[in-house]
């Protein structure tokens, strides 16, 4: 059986997650490997968020946001911006290739550039294969029947 | 226990087409909470709707789960269902399985397999949302506006007329601004003062006006609906209830020759003045800085003169008067503040150079914008007659120059300042008017008259007052005797031109007021690196600011003219009365709370906030002792956009709706992914 990547999308409300709205309306045709977290703003996404997704099954994930100077919030994405610019640095600290994390800016009205980033992060992974490193250090993953794990970014 | 009911729609065919929604509908039957699940043609149809509420009831659902289009599409529609049935609308979710799923796959297979998992990590966010209860906050219907120009003035008397109460600052002894010291305007030709001066008595006079001119904004603190607002009243040196302005002070005063501002440095004004005719209020005010009696207390000496005072019969000239500090409650407020010119002489503040080659403030007949209004304003000092500064001779050349400061980053502002090709072209034809036999140049980068009759208006300028316009900049202006020697280049002939005028006219950059950065910093509101305020949206929110309840009409948010400013201060006034239709104020409850037990006070939620939406708050024992400081989320302020959260290191604030058990049950979800 070929892999087929599993991918995991932490998006804000107003400019991505609208964007990939527009590509749906406009039927762009894409990849069907991408599942959508939908978060008000890039400013609220924990890069523990990012760990958990991979510790949970993903091979691969996408961080999409407003553009800078286009926030809804004003600000969040430079907040986010300046955030993931550090966490990219200990990627290699926790055993992570950057190439697995698409970090990108889509706007409301950039449906096709979503359409983009999502066709060739899903590329992207297919030829990194299968990430199972942290799979291989955690339980087998139940759908959905329990509450965040202790292990990863678990709430106190 | 978790009851979620899951409602899977086919949209007709749009989602159907390629999304197995019996199958969905099946699938998540068997996921654990849910309590029943099931598809049907249109979910936002009224028996769809019914079908819910129903199942609600029936079912005694925890939660709802609405798998079918976008969020932004429906989420109220069901939002409302749900809470027809009896359930807290933040109970009630969507799966978006329309344009995150079947618009954007045709294996039909993939697309079931997807749009089941994009179900299952909703199903286990509702798990654990929580009812929210909609905020509501007090409003105070009261406003203040900030700046007694043309646009301060509309936004106040709108308001008032709206109904509701008006606190109008100005730190001017007179309202009126730049406008009351326009000759006529374009595109009309009309006369500023004769248009101006009766909405200036109007907003004296308005019962629901509270005019605090010669003051400033000292400090704001609050939120929407709800600022205190410290007003600075600068001493006058004159009593306003005595004063009738009758005038017999200024008239008394021995000091006479000091530049008027009114009159932008070409008229001649006293220490006691009142700034024009037609001020409003109509009362005086004591140049300390200038007036003898002060001058002499600064150096320790006895007071002196005091001739105002002997003049005045009602003993209204209080030397001794003292700066007051009045404060005010307000719900909203209007920043009008305006604009300035940009000086073009040597001495420039930080961050901008002068235009020394034009010899600007050496040669007094190089004079700016506002300078040629006065020389051709009745009430100017030359009571509306064309003199030059220097001889008082009429000129019968002059040459204006546009774009002086505007759209040359060298000088620090890269911006078009939009009014300065219309008044160079009404100043063309004042001039004509006045001098019949005098010739107007003009050296222009790019002729924009872009509004209701304004190109006709330098059309006419041109084409029948005879106007002459070179397109060019020019480099050089040097005195010669009796002329000013214009040296410049015209790019549409290709050569070099050198004209010798008698007088120069620099059409210089609307730059906005000093102090503006400390005023929008008082307020909370961004401001862009000319220090003009920055809209909340260029397009949609265009006078509001990024603070909830502070808007901005006028020149202080980019250069405009009358009409425009007028416009803004308008919209800027109609959505304050908006504001104030309610007693209270209404906001979505997707806010962030804070956890005091486990917060550590370290306060990086308050430097993350774009909104200042974190406020501190003391913990105390029963005697009273402090125990801790810990951050509070004003609800009236905060947005809701999380950044703070995933910011906190004791993980002690929580934004409502998107909390992180609510995600990580989302990501969780994903582990068995079902393709």
């Amino acid at each position: 059986m070929s892999f087929e990547p599993k991918v995991t999308a932490f998006v804000c409300n107003w400019c991505t997650y609208t964007g990939a709205d527009l590509a749906g309306t406009s039927r762009l045709q894409m990849a069907s490997n991408v599942r959508i977290i939908r978060l008000p703003c890039t400013g609220r996404i924990d890069p523990l968020f990012l760990l958990k997704a991979f510790e949970r099954g993903a091979d691969g994930l996408i961080v999409s946001g407003c553009h800078p100077a286009d926030c809804h919030y004003n600000a969040g994405n430079y907040h986010a911006r300046r955030r993931f610019a550090i966490f990219r640095e200990l990627l290699d600290v926790v055993g992570l290739d950057p190439a697995r994390i698409t970090f990108s800016w889509v706007s409301a009205s950039e449906g096709n550039k979503w359409r983009e980033v999502v066709d060739d992060t899903v590329e992207r992974i297919r030829g990194l294969g299968p990430f199972t490193a942290y799979r291989d250090l955690t339980p087998p993953a139940v759908s959905g029947a329990e509450g965040p794990s202790a292990t990863i970014g678990g709430a106190p | 226990m978790a009851r979620i009911g899951v409602f899977v729609c086919h949209c007709g065919e749009n989602i159907g087409r390629t999304v197995d929604c019996a199958r969905v509908a099946e699938a998540l039957m068997d996921h654990p909470g849910v309590v029943t699940s099931v598809d049907y043609k249109y979910m936002c149809s009224d028996p769809g709707q019914s079908l819910i509420k129903k199942a609600i009831e029936e079912h005694q659902l925890t939660g709802v789960v609405v798998a079918a289009c976008s969020p932004h599409m429906h989420e109220k529609t069901f939002r409302r269902a749900a809470t027809a049935a009896g359930l807290n609308p933040f109970l009630s979710e969507m799966a978006n399985v329309r344009e995150h799923c079947s618009w954007i796959h045709e294996d039909r297979d993939a697309a079931t397999a997807k749009a089941i998992d994009i179900g299952r990590t909703i199903i286990e966010k509702v798990k654990l949302n929580t009812p929210l209860e909609t905020i509501r906050i007090p409003v105070t219907r009261r406003a203040l506006v900030i700046g007694g120009g043309i646009a301060g003035i509309q936004a106040a008397l709108d308001i008032a007329d709206g109904g509701r109460e008006v606190v109008l600052v100005e730190k001017e002894p007179s309202i009126g601004g730049h406008m009351s010291q326009l000759s006529e305007t374009f595109p009309t030709l009309d006369c500023s003062q004769c248009i101006l001066t009766p909405r200036m008595v109007e907003v004296y006079q308005h019962p629901r006006i509270k005019l605090y001119s010669y003051s400033e904004v000292e400090a704001v603190e609050g939120y929407i609906g709800n600022f205190t607002v410290t007003v600075r009243k600068k001493a006058r040196s004159v009593d306003e209830d005595k004063c009738n302005g009758c005038g017999a002070c200024t008239q008394a005063c021995p000091n006479r020759k000091i530049p008027s501002g009114f009159d932008a440095g070409l008229g001649k004004r006293p220490a006691i003045y009142v700034p024009f005719p037609q001020a409003v209020p109509n009362l005086p005010v004591i140049d300390r800085d200038r007036c003898t009696l002060f001058i002499a207390r600064s150096k320790g000496r006895k007071d002196a003169c005091m001739k105002c005072a002997q003049a005045c019969p009602k003993g209204g000239v209080d030397f001794d008067q003292q700066d007051r500090l009045v404060t005010e409650q307000v719900g909203a407020i209007v920043v009008a503040t305006g604009y300035q010119l940009y000086s073009i002489g040597r001495e420039q503040p930080p961050g901008l150079s002068g235009y020394g080659e034009y010899d600007y403030g050496d040669v007094p007949d190089v004079i700016d914008g506002l300078q040629f209004e006065r020389l051709a304003s009745a009430s100017g000092p030359t009571g509306g007659k064309i003199q030059r500064p220097s001889d008082g001779k009429e000129p019968q050349r002059i040459v204006f120059l546009q774009c002086i400061g505007s759209r040359d980053p060298a000088k620090g502002m890269h911006y078009c300042s939009k009014i300065c090709c219309m008044y160079v072209a009404k100043h063309t034809m004042l001039y004509k008017h006045k001098v019949h036999s005098g010739q107007a140049t003009v050296f222009y980068m790019d002729l924009r008259a872009n509004g209701k009759g304004y190109d006709e208006f330098t059309r006419r300028a041109i084409e029948e007052e005879g106007a002459q316009y070179v397109r060019g900049r020019v480099s050089r202006l040097y005195r010669d005797g009796e002329v000013i020697k214009v040296r410049g280049f015209d790019t549409l002939a290709g050569e070099p031109v050198e004209i010798d005028a008698d007088m120069v006219v620099l059409a210089t950059a609307m730059r906005p007021q000093p102090g503006i950065e400390t005023l929008a910093q008082k307020l909370s509101v961004s401001y862009d690196g000319h220090g003009f305020i920055n809209e909340a949206h260029p397009k949609l929110r265009p006078v509001e600011t990024n603070t909830a309840g502070v808007y901005v009409a006028g020149a202080c948010q980019a250069p405009r003219d009358i009409p425009d400013s007028v416009a803004m201060a308008s919209a800027a006034a109609s959505k304050v009365l908006g504001l104030f239709a309610n007693e209270q104020l209404e906001r979505e409850p997707t806010v962030a709370r804070v956890d005091e037990g486990s917060c550590t006070g370290c306060f990086h939620c308050e430097r993350v906030c774009a909104y200042n939406a974190v406020e501190r708050k003391e913990l105390r024992d029963r005697k009273g002792n402090l125990v801790k400081v810990v951050a509070y989320v004003n609800p009236g302020v905060c947005q809701g956009c999380g950044t703070c959260q995933a910011t906190c290191p004791s993980k002690s604030i929580e934004l409502q709706g998107f909390t992180d058990p609510q995600i990580y049950a989302e990501i969780n979800a994903l582990g068995g992914w079902a393709s």
